[in-house]
């Protein structure tokens, strides 16, 4: 473990700076759409909890999903009683995860290793299926939890508009954008997006310190070695149970903010390909490491997005420039890569990747920094030489 | 007084009785050796001391407490270590941390929620463990990964994790065993030179009597679940029981 603080403070300023500059930065890729910009930093949060559990105590948990269902339906739910204001929303959202995560967590932590994983991830299904039909009254089942022109908000000011609200911080509202266009590229600032883009950069500060703290190390230690860390004096299960409810927060506070930049809750998002998808970005990211799980995110959403988009007729726009036959064999393969086909994609990345770099694009960067350092020594060495 | 005190300990797995109305004292600030041949029940005794198995009988108490039914970390918060047959370190953090993290455990007891304090701003932590670690002679080994080190230096590592909490026992389950000659010397030097330095209490377990009859104040020999002889190191060499129980052994 690192104890250099410079470096973590550079990682930190790098952050800040390359999300705050996303809507620039990732609108020549199609992705600077305040949907997408939102959903990147939602999930980039969602992962950089998921990782305090995983990528510090090394315990898999395939039931983060519940958390995230359970923050966006707190979240509606204050939306619907007391006011659009964004902040006791997401409050609600982290106390209400947070406990549940205590009760799962206390429950799954008796097992370790796949038991551990099977627990929670029917924990999950369980709670996908409570959401889904039993509990109706609290999650409107199928239908999904909704806003209402009825609904009480007994904090804001009677509504006279005759449209539901919007969600707002102390009156500016979250679907505000501004747009500006150069060079033939629009560029989108986004209330919404700026607000999870500064929750964020919140997370991954908290989630820095929280790896360079005794507790931070302590949980690396029983990744590495339980039987050594109970014969060293320390309890592991208070040290795990309390990654685990610090992750369910976050992911909870994730769930929030989906619910703040679209105000409604369904009992798909904890299903288990949702729980699945965080696993995912974490390890295509990075495990363990700070940033990866970040960048993992972002991969996944921008595959999901923009891959899925791009079709036949899209191809075929590209490939106009070979001679037919040619253009209609490339479109003939890549259609099964692109568009729907956008699972096989990643599905290959994700093999490739785990193949060849098991650290994750974390590991890729790093290997290509090295070699690119290395190179720079060589040639610096070099040039004195020459000079002689 | 004596401050580890076995009394009467008994422990069936099936039809074998692996310890048989075992009773042992070990005096406070001694080396106390127990030796014997393989299978004698060695490790089995040392598991009940340290929570890993119950006695079907018996009593076992340090410094006046009891050790049995307890869980491994209250075992430590007590005072006592323990030292495995294989090393048990933190293989993928570097040597430093390993030893951090006992200093913090510590410092800090079982459990201790400071998510948010820096360790790096911790210095009382720090300069413990690198002092411990030039106390064993692996000061320039701190930055490297503790799965890196030779097994010799794993030992002494793992040893130093555990004298860095000051504990009042310190247990080793054949420290040598699987070692190179080198390393066993090594070891052996090391435990004599702790010794000198701080006069902690050792119940050292070995199947080779050779490694202890320099170290130990008594020893005890153990052969098929039965204390058989209990003395000091020069009478127990000649020892005709023991010697028959080492050949009955081989035999
Ligand atoms: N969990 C167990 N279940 C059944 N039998 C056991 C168990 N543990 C140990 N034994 C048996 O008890 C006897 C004593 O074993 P123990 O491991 O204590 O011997 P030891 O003196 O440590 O030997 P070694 O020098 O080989 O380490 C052996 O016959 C062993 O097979
Ligand atoms: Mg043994």
């Amino acid at each position: 473990m690192k104890h250099l603080t410079k470096n973590d403070r550079l990682l930190f300023i790098f952050f800040t700076i390359m999300v705050l500059a996303g809507p620039i930065i990732l609108a020549p890729f199609g992705a600077g759409y305040p949907d997408l910009l939102q959903r990147f930093a939602i999930f980039g949060l969602f992962a950089v909890g998921f990782n305090i559990l995983f990528g510090m105590t090394g315990y898999l948990s395939f039931g983060h999903a519940a958390f995230l269902g359970v923050g966006s339906y707190s979240a509606v739910w204050m939306f619907k009683l007391l006011t659009m204001n964004v902040i006791p929303a997401l409050f609600l959202s982290v106390v209400i995860s947070g406990l549940f995560a205590l009760l799962i967590g206390f429950v799954s932590l008796r097992r370790s290793g796949i038991y551990f994983s099977i627990l929670t991830l029917a924990f999950a299904q369980m709670s996908y299926n409570l959401a889904y039909s039993v509990l109706t009254p609290i999650t409107n089942g199928e239908t999904g939890l909704q806003l209402n022109l009825s609904d009480p908000r007994i904090l804001d000011a009677a509504n006279t508009t005759g449209s539901i609200p919007s969600t707002n911080l102390f009156g500016l509202t979250m679907n505000s954008t501004a747009k500006f266009e150069l060079l033939g590229l629009v560029f989108q600032f986004n209330v919404g997006f700026y607000f999870c883009a500064l929750i964020l950069i919140a997370g991954f500060y908290i989630a820095m310190r929280i790896a360079r703290s005794p507790f931070g190390l302590m949980l690396l230690a029983i990744k590495t070695n339980q039987t050594r860390l109970n014969y060293t004096g320390v309890n592991t299960r208070p040290y795990t149970l309390a990654a685990f409810v610090i992750s369910g927060m976050y992911a909870g506070l994730a769930g929030g903010l989906m619910a703040i930049t679209d105000p409604l809750a369904g009992a798909e998002r904890m299903q288990w390909t949702a729980s699945g998808e965080v696993v995912l970005m974490t390890i295509l990211g990075g495990v363990g490491t700070l940033l990866g799980p970040v960048l993992g995110a972002g991969f996944i959403k921008y595959f999901e997005n923009i891959f899925s988009k791009i079709n036949d007729s899209v191809l075929e726009s590209w490939f106009s420039f070979l001679p037919e036959g040619l253009s209609d064999a490339m479109v003939f393969v890549l259609h099964f890569f692109v568009g729907k086909g956008w699972h096989l994609t990643l599905g290959l990345l994700f093999m490739l990747v785990v193949i060849f770099l098991p650290g994750g694009l974390m590991e890729g960067g790093t290997r290509l920094y090295n070699a690119f350092r290395s190179k720079d020594t060589k040639s610096s060495k070099d040039e004195p030489k020459a000079a002689e | 007084m004596s401050y580890l005190e076995i009394r009467g300990v008994n422990k069936r797995f099936g039809g074998l009785q692996a310890l048989d109305d075992v009773n042992l004292s070990v005096e406070a600030g001694t080396i106390h050796a127990i030796i014997g041949p393989n299978g004698a029940g060695k490790s089995t005794l040392l598991n009940t001391f340290v929570g890993k198995l119950t006695p079907d009988s018996g009593t076992v108490t340090f410094d006046g407490q009891s050790l049995l039914g307890i869980k491994p970390h209250e075992i430590n918060q007590v005072g006592v270590a323990r030292v495995f047959q294989t090393p048990e370190i933190f293989s993928e953090l570097s040597v430093l941390d390993n030893v951090i993290i006992p200093c913090l455990a510590k410092r800090d007891g079982s459990f201790k929620l400071n998510g948010l304090s820096l360790l790096s701003r911790q210095a009382d932590i720090r300069e413990k463990a690198e002092q411990m670690l030039i106390d064993v002679n692996m000061q320039d080994k701190r930055n490297m990964t503790a799965s890196s080190l030779s097994r010799g230096d794993k030992r002494r590592l793992e040893m130093a994790m555990c004298l860095s909490q000051d504990p009042k026992l310190l247990l080793l389950d054949e420290p040598t065993a699987g070692m190179a000659r080198a390393d066993t010397n090594n070891t052996i030097d090391l435990l004599a030179e702790i010794q000198e330095k701080r006069k902690i209490t050792k119940v050292v377990i070995e199947h080779d009597m050779h490694v202890v009859f320099s170290l130990a104040q008594k020893i005890s020999v153990l052969a098929q679940g039965h204390v058989i002889v209990e003395d000091k190191p020069e009478n127990i060499k000649g020892h005709p029981k023991v010697k028959e129980a080492y050949l009955g052994g081989t035999s």
